[in-house]
């Protein structure tokens, strides 16, 4: 394979990480799980349909398989091993376990990065809200229904933390 | 002496315990099948055919191998072994070498130091074909005049079916004819897999997602000429499966690529070539034609099964003796005259999902029983009650249904279950048909409810033996379980916990690696785990439970029956001793291994007759659905279900498989199908392969009959087929309802409602 032999670094997690050698067509999924070992991110469809690639950047939930990876420099990029540490999963990890909305957990990392995002951006979403959030994350083996479950869970958790 | 301290609920059978695995999936730390990696691995990939059919003239690799990193270039003239491969007939090519039977069959394989470099060696493989008119329709499959596609003939089986009066009559005759679409099981974790060869090259070490590991581990052997234990497999984190994995895919080639590198090679589908790589639904067209009484009793069905199973034979011909000794669906039924017919055409294989031919036979008897319904003037229920089934009726084959047969009462009960509110007139976009397409007006919406029962088989059939193995081993207070049994996503891990805790009193439970150390569990389908595999790690526990009370019997000078498991103590029923299970286990090691085996079953005979199945399970299905009859778009507002199950052993994860199984068949009725044109696969992407997402989902009202089958090890009947099986055909009921149109084919498109 034929590569450049520039070095280019993305932030992961809040640390640099350098990319050496790399082919330039390849999607930020590609680097983050190959090359750099961030193996939380699932790929599935190739085409942002189904969200199990999803991560943050700056700030928004993106398909990390639509993403050059090589045009993802100077962004902060948080995948799902950047939510919590292992010894202390949050919130939505625990309610996903909790309300069996996980069973063969291919698209699980993908919904945590999705719900942390919706829950980020609207801390009291409306059942409706949640679905429409939720809906380019697709799960092939639950149904949705536990999963809707684990995030009324987490909603009602933070509010009675809150109040 | 007790150390009895837990407050909490101990996480037995009957507990919705949390599955061991749940939150590193959450984390992302699980390693699924892809997510495997070794040093100085090569990439591996696949060549594929564009055409349907063609005939093979020449295939050049010499450009493709001198591409820098590529490493080797594999055709059929490199296997090793068996040349073919099959689930029940080995009539697969690993590599096509004189035809190609379908668009997609494996020509060559290619290893390489990067995915894109794979993806440019395939591109550098120059194939001449010379193209040949495919074979794609049922009909030509099964004239005689047809030229053979493949050596072993165009019809994988036929099947006849006389059972009672050929000649009976009903006041009434009803018929129909059904269509059924290819449906995907679209898992989500693609097929991945890692091959890591010997360093002499006599062996290999296979990490993959599969349903069945010991079948995988015959198949590769003979492709690769080694003895089978040469080839050891390790179940790789498995992404869901629902029928897709049971057959070989890449796991030959892969190791076919490592052994010729003598490097690890990793081969991972992309979703397009997943479409590709595996077999889906058989879509089929069943005539029916039932003799009724006045009164809507069935006298007689009358009819046809003819399934489309593709290039190759995969399990077509089990598929279709599924459908064919279910097409009476759970009815009481004394006379039939039916054929089936699987036949190959040059269309993607066809073989195992969720459902296993009766998807297809319940489709169609569903519409009939409408059609019934209509013709005596009785309501959908009436006429499904007037005929349920019962414990000591027989299937059409004239085996009897000798254990627990709820029919009656799943219907009963789903029909007892709240119906939704009307829709309200302020509504918004999001909660009518079309949803964020803001296109459907409330006045063009109706609403529509339909029915849907069924039966399933568990277990394998037709005399196959498909035994499961498990071993316990019991040390200080700890258990440990090794067994096959393919993880999928269903949840096995937590119920062999749950058994071991239940059955020793012990509360941690280790999990060995799931791998071919151990005997077969058999297939992680057909409904069958929890019987199976349960009951094999149920026996292995209780063999050791013997020995550790013949040890603490032994210490106290007590005779061993007298001893029992409380909680998490041993209790001597004769007398005071009371001792934790830890404590008693203390510095032993107890190890028993158990082979759990169903009862026999047979071959049917000539006239489709004999006691093929093991057991039964049944279900019903209420939909209700909003159809917006201008734009042909439907939404489904609500299903109700009940289920027998036999015992509920985790009601959370019995949920979960409730939940999941009406999603896919809710795809099955409005949204999910593979489109063929002249054998041409024209939509295998998520883009244009519409699956259910969250604002799909309906509401799910679910009650579980509990009435414990006695010929279950644990009681439980395998949950995991029937909640896909009825809800398809009680959905199209349910359009069916509101539009007033005779729909006969599933899934139901916007031009079928509105054009």
């Amino acid at each position: 394979m034929s590569t450049s032999s520039e070095i280019y670094s993305l932030r992961v997690n809040g640390t640099d990480q350098h990319v050496k050698d790399a082919w330039i067509g390849e999607s930020l999924l590609y680097v983050l799980r190959e090359r750099l070992g961030f193996m939380g991110s699932k790929g599935a469809c190739e085409q942002g349909e189904c969200g199990s690639c999803t991560v943050l950047i700056n700030n928004d939930a993106v398909c990390s398989c639509l993403v050059m990876a090589a045009s993802a420099i100077d962004t902060d990029i948080i995948t799902v091993e950047g939510l919590a540490p292992s010894e202390s999963p949050n919130d939505i990890q625990q309610a996903f376990v909790a309300e069996g909305a996980v069973q063969c957990g291919f698209c699980t990392p993908g919904l945590i990065v999705a719900v942390h995002h919706l829950l980020e951006t609207n801390s009291s979403p409306s059942e409706i809200e949640v679905k429409e959030a939720l809906s380019g994350n697709i799960c092939r083996c639950t149904g949705y229904g536990r999963i809707f479950s684990a995030v009324q869970l987490v909603i009602s958790q933070r509010e009675k933390s809150i109040s | 002496m007790s150390t009895r301290t837990t407050s909490k609920q101990r996480e037995v059978l009957g507990v919705s315990a949390l599955r061991p695995d749940g939150l590193a999936k959450t984390q992302g730390t699980f390693s699924f099948s892809s997510d495997y990696t070794a040093d100085n691995m090569l990439w591996g990939a696949t060549l594929r055919s564009p055409h349907p059919y063609a005939r093979i003239i020449s295939i050049d690799i010499s450009e493709a191998i001198k591409i820098d990193g590529v490493e080797t270039v594999l055709l059929a003239s490199d296997v090793p072994g068996k040349l073919t491969y099959g689930l029940i007939a080995s009539d697969q090519p690993v590599f096509a070498s004189e035809f190609v039977r379908y668009m997609g069959e494996p020509i060559a394989a290619v290893a390489a130091d990067h995915p894109e470099t794979c993806r440019r060696a395939l591109d550098a493989i120059v194939v001449h074909y010379e193209v040949l008119k495919p074979l794609t329709s049922i009909e030509d499959a099964l004239n005689p005049n047809t030229p053979s596609i493949h050596p072993d003939g165009n019809v994988f089986r036929h099947q006849h079916i006389l059972h009672g009066d050929a000649n009976a009559t009903g006041d009434i005759v009803v018929e129909g004819e059904y269509e059924i679409g290819m449906q995907d099981q679209a898992f989500l974790g693609l097929e991945a897999a890692l091959a890591y060869p010997d360093s002499d090259g006599s062996g290999i070490e296979l990490v993959v997602a599969t349903q069945w590991l010991h079948e995988d581990q015959k198949q590769i052997a003979d492709c690769l000429a080694m003895p089978k234990e040469k080839v050891r497999l390790q179940l790789g984190g498995v992404g869901g499966a629902f029928g897709a994995r049971e057959d070989i895919s890449l796991q030959v080639h892969t190791c076919l690529l490592a052994l010729r590198t003598g490097r690890p090679v990793k081969m991972q589908y992309t979703r397009e070539e997943s479409f590709f790589g595996h077999v889906h639904r058989h879509p089929g067209v069943i005539s029916l034609k039932h003799h009724v009484t006045n009164e809507g009793r069935i006298v007689k069905i009358e009819g046809t099964m003819k399934l489309d199973g593709g290039a190759y034979a995969s399990t077509s011909s089990a598929v279709l003796i599924n459908g064919v000794t279910h097409i009476q669906g759970p009815y009481k039924c004394p006379n039939a005259v039916f054929d089936g017919y699987a036949v190959r055409t040059n269309n993607p294989p066809c073989g195992a999902m969720r459902g296993f031919g009766v998807v297809q036979a319940c489709f169609a008897h569903e519409g009939q029983m409408d059609k019934i319904a209509k013709a005596v003037g009785k309501s959908p229920v009436e006429v499904r009650l007037l005929n349920a089934m019962e414990k000591g009726d027989t299937l059409i084959t004239g085996q009897p249904v000798e254990s627990v047969a709820p029919v009656a009462r799943c219907i009963r009960e789903t029909d007892a279950l709240p119906l939704p509110e009307p829709l309200s007139l302020s509504a918004g976009t999001m909660e009518l048909p079309g949803g964020s397409g803001r296109t459907s007006e409330l006045h063009n919406i109706k609403r529509g409810i339909g029915w849907g029962v069924s039966i399933k088989n568990l277990m394998y059939s037709e005399g196959f033996d498909d035994s499961a193995e498990a071993r316990c081993t019991l040390g200080d207070g700890v258990a440990t379980l090794k067994f096959a049994t393919a993880e999928v996503g269903q949840g096995f891990v937590v119920l062999a916990q749950q058994i071991a805790r239940t059955v020793l009193g012990v509360d941690v439970v280790v999990l060995d690696r799931i791998d071919t150390n151990i005997g077969s569990a058999g297939s992680t389908s057909a409904s069958r785990q929890t019987w199976m595999s349960g009951g094999a790690v149920d026996g292995a526990c209780r063999l050791v439970r013997e020995r550790l009370f013949e040890h603490v019997a032994h210490m106290h000078g007590l005779d061993p029956l007298q001893l029992i498991i409380e909680d998490t103590d041993i209790v001597d029923t004769m007398g005071p001793l009371r001792i934790s299970v830890s404590e008693a286990s203390k510095g032993v090691k107890i190890t028993q291994t158990f082979l759990h085996q169903h009862r026999k079953t047979e071959e049917l005979d000539e006239n489709g007759q004999g006691n093929c199945h093991v057991a039964f399970a049944f279900v019903a299905h209420r939909a209700v659905v909003d159809v917006d009859v201008e734009l042909g778009l439907v939404k489904v507002v609500q299903i109700a279900t009940a289920q027998d199950v036999g015992r509920s052993l985790n009601p959370l994860a019995l949920l979960g498989q409730i939940e999941g199984g009406i999603a896919q068949g809710l795809g099955l009725a409005v949204m999910e199908e593979i489109i063929m044109q002249n054998g041409i696969v024209k939509n295998p992407s998520f883009t244009d392969y519409l699956l259910p997402t969250a604002l799909d989902a309906p509401d799910v009202l679910f009650i579980p009959i509990e009435e414990p089958d006695p010929q279950a090890p644990l009681g439980a009947k395998g949950v995991g087929e029937p909640p896909c099986i009825s809800v398809t055909p009680a959905i199209v009921a349910a359009i069916r309802d509101a539009t007033g149109i005779d729909l006969k084919r599933t899934p139901v498109r916007p031009q079928d409602i509105c054009l």
